[in-house]
């Protein structure tokens, strides 16, 4: 054993050596690459876009003039903007309750065994698993104002007289309704991949347990599965509030936010303003209005994470 | 006989409602097949039934879309973007997440649920002011100004889930290769990479799935049709004026879609375990 | 308080009889035990005497009631499950009233129950707490008070101390046992651990592979097994089985014995040349083989630490003896033979 480590060379070595090849050193130089991505292409990023909110930055003229809150102010005063918010929260919350509501149906639909419930499930993935821009071109051949197959089928039924074929993308109210029906078609496959997810990572033993103690079907979803699955569908649906509140590409390539501005989204109508008018500073200012609510989120999802130990 | 007829209708209501989730679901693809290989005449026709051919089927839209379109152009764009993602990523990501299981005590999930949390940060909001940064970085209108962008958010979302997986794996395996006579990092390559190549698969797929999809950055930074990734290229130049090419938007649409579906499909399991992870102990 | 009659229970999946025509009575108030291997299928045919599993044919009666169809619930069964099912989402006094709160009890009677089974265990300071909070012991007495609550018919007991330290189900087994004859509720306890079966058992219901082999009194299971099975389940070690006239012998390590040790009786005296030795503080066990006796397993012999070993070493010959009355006879198929000297007593 010591005659190894006889001459001071080998040994000198060695230990400059076992300074660089510790965890401690390298942990943090693995790290890092990651951590500087984030801050450079995030982080940095972020920062700008509050400097462009308080400055008066647009294309045509690019100056750092400070002006304070000022386009905060304006933006706020706009009725497009108030509209736009509005339409914002409508389409979120509703995309979630129906996304949820058939998301937990679905799952439990695809809980029991039957023949071709692997196709059924392959399916049923789809709208989630397909991009976004490309799924929403369907839908845009769907609600055609001429051509629609919705139109078609309702004609054909005796719903709908062929002289009133309702636009559904060139009128207010449709158009609201048509955005809506494509976030949660988007959405609800999300859901069911959850709950499914979530049934099955309830025991069987307390399952069982409840069946003992007299809990029927309902209150053993009710009272037993859904409490204890809790902090998994609020990951969920935080995760899907951010996805439709912060959309882009469904109004966008749908209605374009219109007609008339009536189906803005926070984030189409910053698009509009700052890339397609060249206002960045109002652009900024209204993307920026996603910020606290996005705060919000991230702390309710910080809290479902701890609280998944159970 | 009542238990029997309540049997039966109980039956038939569950295979309706999976029928009808099932062709809500899928429908607008079904639509999307099928008019890629209508005729013009036929889909452009008031009076005929929709919901099948009417005159017989067509390669005509695909032949247009392959020959006089920059489609296979964006394909390959899409696809160049993807691998060029998918490496980036598992570079930054795979040192970071096992540097992050590795470290002692909770700061290495803490610090793991911060760059988790900076995938929550929309494009959205970003777009604006990293359009700026592409400028100065002299790569507007250009499909590289993708591939730097892109790993903002397959980055966050892949560490954290190599993180989760390498956490997993029992430290005693590398500690050997150490005791054997491997350096750290010799010792994570030979030892604990070979064991990770389901989870490298899992952020191979979603990484690329995710670059793929992506729309709101490529509208941004991008004008030019033969920069254009595909979902770009087919929203905005298949359009000509205020007239939609249908036939070739939705046989573009179909292809593109396809293999992404697919992939999803199967790391859909894993992305389950994945969330789910944490809460089933 | 009832008894459990079980005829011919049998439960399929698809090919595999997992529950092979199994018959069994349980006394009113009695402390069954189901014991065997693992995947032997006693958990199932619990599970189906629970109503959680519906029998492939035969029939299940409480009291003299078919329940075949009848919900668990209504069964009045309790079960207690191998990892306890408690509810993590609920306190532990939630815990044990949800049984009472799914059969509308009023909430004043609700109290004062969980009251009365939570001190019967010992947890009334644990009722706010959850399951996550708790040590294993703990919840098991949870899981107990939970099934006490509503006066069953039948307590379920799914192996509830495997997941017990060893030093804690010592003395969890000794406690379970007092408690089951305090409250003298009807007991069918499936365990694969022969010393808790012998232990706690008032008889023993031995199965393997979906089909009873034995039921009795544990000294009846131990003294006088059915079969081969019964007979080198029980016992550590287990019973020595060497191939003898077309069948097989069988004699206990206990029993196997130097010959000077047991001077003054009908003796088969069998040479044993003993290959290593093990000495375990209150015994020792001694491993080798026998002259001219082929067996599947080494053959062993189980002294008191307090016999003197001289003369006796390794690698050596010696005489050593079983007594006559302690030998067990199998056929070729396993089954006991048992003599006419034997039945006679």
């Amino acid at each position: 054993m010591s005659v190894i480590a006889q001459s001071a060379a080998p040994r000198r070595l060695a230990r400059s050596r076992f300074t660089f090849d510790r965890l401690e050193v390298l942990g943090p130089l693995f790290i890092a690459p990651a951590i500087l991505y984030v801050v450079v292409l995030v982080g940095l990023p972020f920062l700008l876009a509050l400097y462009y909110s308080v400055s008066a930055y647009s294309i045509f003229n690019p100056s750092y003039t400070f002006v304070g809150l000022k386009n905060f102010r304006e933006v706020i005063d706009s009725e497009i903007f108030r509209r736009t918010l509005a339409n914002t929260l409508i389409f979120t919350i509703s995309a979630q309750i129906i996304g949820l509501l058939l998301g937990k149906i679905g799952a439990m639909l695809l809980m029991q065994e039957f023949p071709g419930r692997r196709l059924a499930r392959a399916l049923i993935v789809l709208p989630w698993a397909v991009p976004v821009s490309l799924a929403t071109l369907a839908w845009v051949w769907m609600f055609d104002s001429l051509y629609s197959v919705i139109n078609w089928t309702l004609v054909a039924a005796g719903l709908i007289d062929a002289a009133h074929r309702p636009q559904w993308l060139g009128q207010e109210d449709l158009a609201m309704i048509a955005v809506a029906v494509v976030h949660a078609w988007r959405l609800f496959p999300f859901g069911v991949v959850i709950f499914l997810a979530g049934f099955t990572s309830v025991p069987q033993d307390v399952l069982d347990a409840a069946t003992i103690d007299g809990a029927g079907f309902w209150r053993r979803n009710y009272q037993i599965i859904l409490p204890i699955i809790a902090p998994i569908i609020m990951i969920a649906v935080i995760f899907g509030t951010v996805f439709t509140f912060t959309d882009l590409s469904v109004v966008y390539l749908l209605t374009k936010g219109g007609p008339i501005n009536s189906t803005q989204v926070l984030g189409s109508l910053a698009f509009q303003v700052g890339i397609l008018s060249g206002d960045v500073a109002h652009g900024a200012a209204i993307c920026l209005f996603l910020f606290p609510f996005l705060l919000v989120a991230v702390i309710l999802l910080l809290r479902s994470l701890r609280r998944r130990e159970i | 006989m009542p238990r029997l007829a309540g049997k039966v209708v109980g039956q038939s209501s569950f295979y309706a409602a999976v029928v009808t989730m099932v062709v809500f679901a899928a429908f607008p693809f079904y639509w999307m097949l099928i008019t890629t290989f209508k005729t013009d005449g036929d889909l452009y026709n008031l009076k005929s039934i929709p919901y099948w051919f009417n005159a017989p089927p067509t390669l005509e839209h695909l032949k247009y879309l392959f020959d006089d379109t920059l489609f296979v152009q964006w394909l390959s764009n899409s696809a160049l973007i993807g691998l060029c993602v998918v490496a980036i990523t598992l570079l930054v990501a795979l040192p970071a997440g096992y540097g992050l299981a590795r470290m002692p005590g909770r700061s290495g999930e803490n610090l793991s649920i911060g760059i988790f949390l900076t995938y929550l940060v929309p494009p959205t909001l970003l777009f604006l002011p990293l359009a700026r940064v592409v400028t100065l970085l002299g790569l507007q209108d250009s499909m590289w100004a993708l591939v730097v962008v892109y790993p903002t958010f397959t980055i966050p979302f892949c560490t954290w889930l190599l993180m989760g997986f390498f956490k997993s794996v029992p430290r005693e395996i590398e500690e050997a290769a150490i005791v054997d006579g491997c350096t750290v990092v010799g010792a994570f390559v030979k030892t604990v990479l070979p064991l990770s190549v389901p989870a490298i698969l899992t952020v191979v797929i979603f990484a690329f799935t995710l670059t793929v999809q992506e729309f709101v950055y490529a509208l941004t930074f991008i004008s030019s049709s033969s920069e254009k990734p595909v979902t770009l290229g087919v929203a905005t130049d298949l359009i000509r004026g205020d007239i939609f090419y249908w036939g070739e938007l939705m046989g573009a649409a179909l292809i593109s879609s396809v293999p992404v579906a697919i992939a999803y499909n199967l790391f859909l399991d894993r992305f389950i375990s994945g969330i789910t992870g944490g809460a089933v102990k | 308080m009832a008894a459990v009659v079980a005829k011919d229970i049998r439960k399929d999946f698809g090919e595999v009889a997992a529950v092979d025509g199994v018959s069994l009575s349980v006394h009113d108030g009695e402390f069954l035990v189901l014991l065997g291997p693992s995947g032997c299928g006693k958990t199932t045919f619990l599970r189906i005497v629970a109503g959680l599993e519906r029998q492939t044919s035969g029939d299940v009666l409480i009291n003299d009631e078919i329940v075949n169809d009848i919900t668990p619930r209504a069964r009045g069964v309790a079960m207690v499950f191998q990892s306890y099912g408690l509810y993590p989402h609920l306190t532990v006094a939630n815990n044990i009233a949800f049984p009472l709160r799914t059969q509308g009890t009023p909430r004043p009677e609700i109290k004062r129950k969980v009251d009365w089974a939570a001190g019967l265990l010992g947890i009334d300071r644990l009722l706010h707490r959850r399951p996550r909070q708790l040590s294993g012991g703990e919840r098991q007495r949870v899981a107990l008070a939970r099934a006490l609550v509503r006066n069953p018919t039948v307590f379920l007991l799914d192996e509830p101390l495997s997941n017990l330290d060893a030093k804690l189900r010592a003395s969890a087994r000794s406690e379970l046992k007092q408690f089951q004859q305090k409250v003298g509720t009807t007991t069918i306890y499936v365990t694969h651990d022969q010393v808790e079966a012998m232990g706690m058992g008032d008889r023993i219901a031995v199965v393997d592979h979906g089909k009873l082999r034995q039921v009795g009194t544990p000294s009846e299971i131990y003294d006088h097994p059915a079969d081969d099975f019964v007979a080198s389940f029980l016992g550590t070690p287990p019973m020595n089985l060497v191939e003898h006239d077309d069948g097989l012998l069988g004699f206990r390590p206990e029993h196997f014995l130097p010959r000077e040790m047991l001077d003054g009786a009908v003796l088969s005296e069998l040479p044993f040349r003993i290959d290593r030795m093990e000495y375990l503080g209150s015994e020792r066990i001694l491993y080798g083989a026998l002259d001219g006796f082929q067996a599947k397993r080494e053959v062993t012999a189980k002294l008191p630490a307090h016999v003197s070993l001289s003369g006796i070493r390794t690698g050596e010959w010696h005489k050593f003896a079983v007594r006559e009355a302690e030998l067990r006879y199998f056929d070729r198929d396993g089954r006991r033979i048992v003599s006419a000297k034997e039945q006679a007593r």
